[in-house]
C-alpha cells in the first residue's frame, strides 16, 4: 500500500518535472518566435529610415553645389551642369492639383451613388468594377494615355478650351501631351482610391441619423449634404489626401503624357516634367558627378512631400474611423 | 412654398443625375482601357510573342519571351521572399505587439509605405545595391519589388488576424499549446483565405510595377536566366517599346500590356473569390 503511494508520488513528480521542462521549452520557443516576428516588423521601420538616409547621402553633392537654390531654381540643364528642382516640383504639384480638381467631384459622385441611390443588387458589382480600375497597372494608364487619350484631348478638348478660356493657363498650340493631359490621366487613376475611401466612411453614418432626416422630409441630396458629409468630413478629407499622395508620386502614367520638357511655363497645355517623370527619363543615362545627386535630391523632395501628405491622410482617416467606432 | 419644394426636388434630381454620371465616367474609363488593350493587344499575342526574344531595333517580328521569363523570375522570387516576411511581421503586429508603441508606429509606417512613391523605392535600392555592386541586376529588381509587396502582406495579415475571436486563442492556450503554435496553427490557419488574398493582391500590385525596376533590373535585349545580370521584364520593356518609333515594337508593347492586364485583373478577381469564400464559411 505505502509502496504504491510512493510509486504514484514519484510518477507525479516525474510528470511535473517533464511538464516544467516542457513549459520552459515552450517559453523559450515563444521568446524566439516573438523575437523573429518583431525583427521583421522593425525591418519595415528600418527601410523607411534607410530610404531617408540614403537619399540624403546620395543627394548631398547637389545640395553642396547649389545650396538652397536647388529647391526653387527653375534651371534644369544637364548639359550645363545646372540643376534646380523648381520645374519638376511645379509640374508635380500642378498635375496633382488638376487630378484632385477633376477626380474628387467624380469620386464623391461615385461614393454617393454607391451608398445612397444605387439598388442593393448593383452595389457589389459596381463597387468591384471601380476597385478593378485601381488594379490596372499605372504603365497601362500611361500607354493608353499617350496613344488613345491624348490625341482625343488634342483634337476635341484643347482647341475648344484655348478658344474660350485662353491665356495665360490655356494657350495654344494644342499639343495633346502636357501638364493638363497628365493631370486628367492622374485623375482617372486616383478616382478609385478616393471613391472607395469615401464609400467606406459614408457607410459608417448611423442609419438612424439618415432615417430621421428622411423622416422630416429631406431629399436625398439634403441628407448627403447636411447629414452624411458633416458626419464623415474628417474621413473624406483623409481620402482626398490619400489620392493626393498617390498622384504626387505616380511615375509611369505621368511620364508617358507630360511631354518631358524642362521649361517653366504657366501654360497648362505646355509640356512639362514632374519629379517622378524626370527621374524615370534621365536617371539611367545620368552623369554620376552632379546629375545623379541632383536626381536623388528630387527623389528626396518627392519622398518628403508624399510622406507628409500620406501621414496627414492616415491620421485623418483614423480619426474618422474612431468617430464611427464611438457611436 | 410650391416653387421652393420644386427647387429642392430639382436640386435633388440634378445631384442624382450627376452622381450617376460620375459612375458612368469611372466605368467608361475601365471599359475604354480594357477595350483598347483587347483590340490592340490580343492580336499581338501570337506564337512568336511567347517564344521569341525581343527584336533588335528596326528588325521585324520577335516576341517577348525574355521579358516574360524575366518578369516571372523577378516576381516569383519577390513573392517567395516577401510572403514569409510579411506574414511574420503581421503576426507580430496582431499577436505580440498589438497595442504596444512599436506596433503602432510600424502600422503607421506600413500604411505610408503602401502608398509611397515606388520610384523612390527604386532610387533607394539603386543606392543600396546597384551603386555598390556597380551593375544592374535581376536580384536588385526583386529587392525593390519586395519592399513594395511586404507592406501589402503585413497589413492584410494584421487585419485578418484581428478578426480571430479571442476565445479561439484561449481554447488553444488552455490545451497547453505554446504561443507560437497558437499563432501559426490556430490563428493563421483560421484566416488562411484572407492572408492568401493579401499575397495575391501583393503579386497583382508588383506584376505591373515599372518605376522601381527602371534603375534596378533595367532591361536586357537577350534571354537570360541569370539574375545577376540586367534582366528583361515586361513593364520596363513596355515602357521602352511604347516610346519607340518602331511599329512592331509598339505592337509588342500592346501585347505585353494586355498580358499584364489580364494577369493582374485575374489575380484581383481570384483574391476576391478566395476572400469571399473565407468570410462566408
Amino acid at each position: 500500500m505505502s509502496e504504491n503511494m510512493i510509486e504514484i508520488k514519484e510518477d507525479v513528480q516525474a510528470a511535473m518535472q517533464r511538464q516544467a521542462e516542457k513549459s520552459a521549452k515552450f517559453l523559450r520557443q515563444d521568446k524566439i518566435f516573438a523575437a523573429i516576428t518583431l525583427s521583421f516588423a522593425t525591418l519595415v521601420l528600418l527601410v523607411l529610415f534607410g530610404i531617408l538616409v540614403s537619399l540624403v547621402v546620395q543627394a548631398w553633392p547637389a545640395f553642396e553645389e547649389f545650396g538652397l537654390s536647388f529647391f526653387y531654381s527653375t534651371t534644369w540643364s544637364p548639359t550645363d551642369g545646372q540643376f534646380g528642382a523648381g520645374i519638376a516640383v511645379w509640374g508635380t504639384l500642378v498635375t496633382s492639383l488638376i487630378a484632385l480638381a477633376v477626380g474628387v467631384p467624380i469620386s464623391f459622385g461615385i461614393a454617393m451613388f454607391l451608398t445612397e441611390s444605387c439598388p442593393v443588387w448593383l452595389r457589389r458589382p459596381l463597387g468591384t468594377a471601380i476597385e478593378l480600375l485601381a488594379g490596372v497597372p499605372s504603365i497601362i494608364y500611361g500607354f493608353w494615355g499617350l496613344f488613345i487619350f491624348a490625341p482625343i484631348i488634342q483634337e476635341y478638348v484643347q482647341p475648344w478650351m484655348i478658344r474660350w478660356l485662353g491665356e495665360p493657363f490655356f494657350a495654344g498650340p494644342p499639343l495633346g501631351l502636357g501638364i493638363f493631359t497628365a493631370g486628367l490621366v492622374l485623375a482617372l487613376m486616383i478616382i478609385p482610391f478616393i471613391a472607395s475611401v469615401m464609400r467606406d466612411v459614408f457607410e459608417t453614418v448611423p442609419g438612424v441619423l439618415k432615417e430621421s432626416a428622411y423622416g422630416i422630409g429631406c431629399t436625398r441630396w439634403e441628407v448627403v449634404k447636411n447629414i452624411v458629409l458633416p458626419y464623415t468630413r474628417v474621413g473624406v478629407i483623409g481620402g482626398v489626401m490619400l489620392g493626393l499622395g498617390r498622384a504626387l508620386g505616380e511615375t509611369m502614367a505621368v511620364t508617358f503624357v507630360i511631354g518631358n520638357a524642362n521649361r517653366f511655363s504657366l501654360n497648362l497645355f505646355a509640356p512639362g516634367n514632374s519629379i517622378a517623370s524626370t527621374l524615370a527619363n534621365e536617371f539611367a543615362e545620368a552623369d554620376p558627378m552632379l546629375h545623379i545627386p541632383a536626381l536623388f535630391g528630387l527623389g528626396l523632395i518627392l519622398f518628403i512631400i508624399t510622406f507628409v501628405v500620406l501621414a496627414v491622410s492616415e491620421w485623418l482617416i483614423k480619426q474618422g474611423a474612431k468617430k464611427a467606432g464611438g457611436h | 412654398m410650391d416653387t421652393r419644394y420644386q427647387k429642392r426636388k430639382l436640386i435633388n434630381g440634378i445631384s442624382t443625375v450627376l452622381s450617376g454620371l460620375a459612375v458612368c465616367i469611372g466605368l467608361l474609363g475601365l471599359i475604354w482601357i480594357l477595350a483598347t488593350l483587347f483590340i490592340k493587344g490580343v492580336p499581338a499575342m501570337n506564337w512568336a510573342f511567347f517564344t521569341e526574344s525581343t527584336p533588335a531595333p528596326g528588325s521585324e517580328g520577335g516576341g517577348m519571351a525574355n521579358a516574360i521569363v524575366g518578369s516571372l523570375l523577378i516576381v516569383g522570387l519577390t513573392t517567395i521572399v516577401s510572403t514569409p516576411i510579411g506574414i511574420l511581421a503581421g503576426i507580430y503586429l496582431a499577436e505580440f505587439g498589438d497595442r504596444s508603441k512599436v506596433a503602432g508606429i510600424t502600422r503607421f509606417v506600413t500604411d505610408i509605405m503602401l502608398s509611397a512613391p515606388s520610384i523612390v523605392i527604386g532610387l533607394f535600392v539603386y543606392a543600396l545595391f546597384v551603386a555598390t555592386t556597380k551593375h544592374f541586376s535581376g536580384w536588385s529588381g526583386s529587392v525593390a519589388l519586395a519592399l513594395i509587396a511586404v507592406p501589402v502582406v503585413v497589413r492584410t495579415t494584421d487585419n485578418m488576424l484581428k478578426l480571430v475571436p479571442g476565445s479561439l486563442r484561449e481554447a488553444a492556450f488552455a490545451l497547453g499549446m505554446p504561443r507560437w503554435r497558437v499563432s501559426l496553427d490556430v490563428c493563421l490557419r483560421a484566416v488562411k483565405g484572407g492572408v492568401i488574398t493579401g499575397v495575391l493582391l501583393a503579386i497583382a500590385r508588383i506584376t505591373g510595377e515599372t518605376a522601381p525596376l527602371l534603375f534596378t533590373a533595367l532591361n536586357n535585349q537577350f534571354f537570360t536566366w541569370n539574375m545577376n545580370e540586367p534582366m528583361a521584364n515586361l513593364p520596363v520593356t513596355i515602357f521602352n517599346f511604347a516610346m519607340s518609333p518602331y511599329e512592331n515594337w509598339q505592337d509588342l508593347a500592346w501585347g505585353a500590356s494586355a498580358l499584364i492586364a489580364i494577369l493582374v485583373l485575374m489575380l484581383n478577381i481570384f483574391a476576391r473569390i478566395a476572400f469571399r469564400e473565407k468570410t462566408q464559411s
